[in-house]
């Protein structure tokens, strides 16, 4: 059960991060190298209030909960919603919060797979961008242990 | 000239399961090289699809995708025989593009 602070602080979080992209929510298409650029979730906090974020049930974020290589870590995105505008993927302690960025369209599904680097253990979010400007994220903890020690 | 990609489409129903595998170095620019220098950052920045020439996806990547990218898509209203083109583009300008017939 999740209370209503941390869900607000997890949506603060999401927020910074897609405010740091500078895909959130006007310059959604232009490419966009800020967005890859953004940093940490400092520079994120700063520029918070870009919008509102809120955790869905609809969206999910696919992923191991261990990954024994932080150079491999397959990473999946989908949404049963319609009318996505854009599926984000984002790695929180990455030097660079966005991973991938996928525009939607009418023919392909919300539903994408990448394998993604990881530099240490974070949360990852899958993000959705709706048309009508509202983001919705899920999130899941990824351990990367290092060494393939296996953990 | 980089290598072709491995691109492989199935059909279940009316969808198809795209599966793609890229060969790119991804370099992510944090790494540095023996001599502590840093190793500049050269990785795949746009990637896009068709479906029958079509255009059905563009992506844009971070240089955090890893090495040698995988990308699964799932492109709806397509049937054996079509043809799936993908694209991508790096930093360095280079492009390449392949195509597979979904089957």
């Amino acid at each position: 059960m999740q209370t209503r602070r941390e869900t607000l602080k997890h949506s603060a979080i999401v927020a910074g991060l897609l405010a740091t992209t500078g895909l959130f929510p006007q310059y959604a298409f232009a490419f966009n190298k800020t967005a890859f650029e953004a940093k940490s979730l400092a520079d994120v906090l700063k520029a918070l209030g870009a919008g509102a974020p809120v955790e869905s049930k609809d969206v999910t974020i696919g992923g191991p909960d261990i990954a024994e290589n932080g150079a491999v870590v397959p990473l999946t995105a989908s949404t049963s919603l319609p009318g996505v505008k854009q599926m984000l993927i984002l790695v929180e302690k990455n030097p660079a919060a966005l991973v991938a960025l996928y525009n939607m369209t009418d023919s392909v599904e919300a539903n994408f797979s990448t394998r993604s680097k990881m530099g240490q253990s974070s949360d990852v979010y899958a993000v959705a961008v709706m048309a009508d400007g509202r983001a919705l994220f899920a999130k899941k903890e990824v351990k990367v242990t290092l060494g393939g020690c296996g953990g | 000239m980089a290598d072709p990609m491995r691109i492989r489409a199935q059909v279940a129903g009316d969808k198809a399961t795209v599966r793609v595998l890229m060969s790119h170095e991804m370099e992510s620019g944090q790494r540095k090289d023996s001599a502590g220098n840093l190793v500049p950052a050269w990785h795949i920045t746009e990637v896009s699809a068709t479906h029958n020439g079509k255009p059905v996806l563009t992506a844009e990547w971070g240089p955090a995708v890893s090495k040698n990218p995988f990308l699964q898509f799932v492109v709806k209203g397509a049937k054996a025989g079509d043809k799936i083109g993908v694209t991508w583009k790096d930093t360095k300008g280079e492009t390449r593009t392949d195509e597979a017939t979904a089957s």
